[in-house]
């Protein structure tokens, strides 16, 4: 280190602080001009970014849809409800809104596995799921989903049997599609919020299955 | 348009890698872009159709090579450009200097917070109350256009020309491959349409797949 570099030591660090770190990105920079200006000029609530943010960050996620699945788990009249009219039965819950116009319910069951994809962009059933995660975004799975189900599911931990059939969603309209999972064996004696906990958001994509708890049968 | 958008049936990509305990945003500015994104869709200047083809305009290698939440930006800006709302040189000048000039806009109707909640739950964007007939029925046995339109479609590459059957029938929807382009709803029928995997795929693809893609009235013909 020259003898100028060391004299401003101090300096150095804050420099190398500010190059490394996440602040000046090129994006981040991008992002924060274009939200003054569209403030300055009166097109958006500063405050109503923070509610769009903390809606989707913190009330709508997938424990919904779980507590839906795990309904139909319990109570078969609902599910019929749920699968007749997946929009109307997911409502009576009160989850509604952007993402979700019309949902369409699909059963995994003996005999069929149903996944869900969006080859042309993102779409996904926010009011029941929440925002997507980056995979379901991202071109791997967007690009193999359609042609190659069977190897994504196996490589994800899924096996399905040869002569199950397996049924991948393309959501290419407004319309989104939720999975209802088979209900793992061993659960009988579990309430409805037990249940509604074993129920992850992939299996809801149906990129796996829901296991009993660890234990096995209570 | 064949952009980059369109992925399905596309090799090379690696695994499909999923994160545990994956946050819902990873940066503050990915919280940003969405609620800016989402914020302006409610300005109504534009639908959701045409927010889905200004994303799709972002040159192949680029999107490639970006994360979602950049798509969106990319469309975000490319809206606010073309419709006089942001220039992209306005934008240049305020990442240099936080009190360059911003160009008025008159008469926007902008999303307060006090109605995101509302607005949440009550937008439609895109289910049509016209009562239209459908043209086909569940069951029927249709074919998809071979259609290679520059602008904004919902018939995905992989999906073109192909035979399949009517599964289901979701009513009446707006017709994105009009609205998409600025040229109207055109409100017709949309219908979950089956492919076997065998007839999008070829003899390799298994025999017990099907995919199931949401498709109008005016890309099916009876077959």
């Amino acid at each position: 280190m020259s003898h100028e570099h060391h004299h401003h030591h101090h300096d150095d660090d804050v420099q190398e602080h500010r190059e490394h770190g996440a602040p000046l990105s090129e994006v981040e920079l991008r992002v924060r001009a274009l939200e003054s200006l569209l403030v300055d000029k009166g097109l958006v609530d500063p405050a109503a970014l923070d509610a769009l943010i903390d809606t989707y960050e913190t009330k709508v996620g997938p424990r919904n849809g779980a507590r839906i699945v795990a309904r139909a788990w319990v109570d078969p009249v609902f599910k019929q409800r749920l699968l007749d009219d997946g929009t109307a039965a997911v409502a009576e819950h009160g989850f509604v809104g952007r993402q979700s116009e019309k949902l369409v319910v699909v059963e995994n069951t003996a005999q069929v596995h149903n996944m869900v994809v969006c080859t042309l962009c993102s779409c996904y059933p926010w009011a029941v799921l929440g925002l997507p995660p980056v995979w379901y975004k991202s071109a791997p799975y967007r690009a193999r989903a359609v042609i190659d189900p069977r190897g994504v599911l196996s490589e994800l931990g899924v096996a399905v049997p040869g002569e199950r059939e397996v049924r991948v969603w393309d959501s290419t309209a407004e319309i989104r599609y939720l999975v209802l999972p088979e209900r793992p064996a061993g659960t009988e004696g579990l309430t409805e919020e037990q249940l509604a906990a074993l129920v992850t958001r992939d299996a809801m994509i149906g990129v796996a299955t829901v296991a009993a708890p660890a234990g096995g049968r209570r | 348009m064949n952009g980059a958008h369109d992925l399905g049936g596309m090799h090379g990509f690696g695994p499909v890698e999923i994160e545990p305990d994956e946050p819902v945003f990873h940066h503050e500015w990915e919280r940003r872009a969405f609620a800016l994104s989402l914020a302006a869709g409610f300005l109504g200047k534009w639908n959701i159709d045409q927010g889905r083809f200004a994303r799709e305009q972002m040159p192949p290698a680029e999107y490639l090579a970006t994360t979602y939440y950049e798509h969106w930006l990319f469309g975000l800006q490319k809206l606010l450009n073309d419709l006089g709302l942001v220039s992209h040189g306005e934008l240049a000048a305020r990442r240099t200097n936080p009190a360059s000039p911003a160009a008025p806009v008159t008469g926007a109707r902008r999303l307060v917070a006090g109605d995101v909640e509302k607005a949440l739950r009550t937008s439609r964007t895109s289910k049509a109350d016209e009562d239209v007939p459908p043209r086909h029925k569940v069951g029927d046995r249709v074919v998809t256009g071979n259609i290679h339109p520059p602008g904004h479609t919902r018939l995905p590459r992989y999906a073109r020309g192909k035979r399949g059957v009517v599964a289901l029938d979701h009513g009446v929807w707006v017709f994105p491959d009009t609205a998409g382009n600025g040229l109207g709803r055109k409100p017709q029928h949309c219908y979950s349409v089956r492919f076997e995997a065998r007839e999008l795929w070829g003899a390799a693809a298994g025999t017990r797949d099907a995919v199931y893609i949401d498709l109008w009235d005016d890309h099916l013909e009876p077959a």
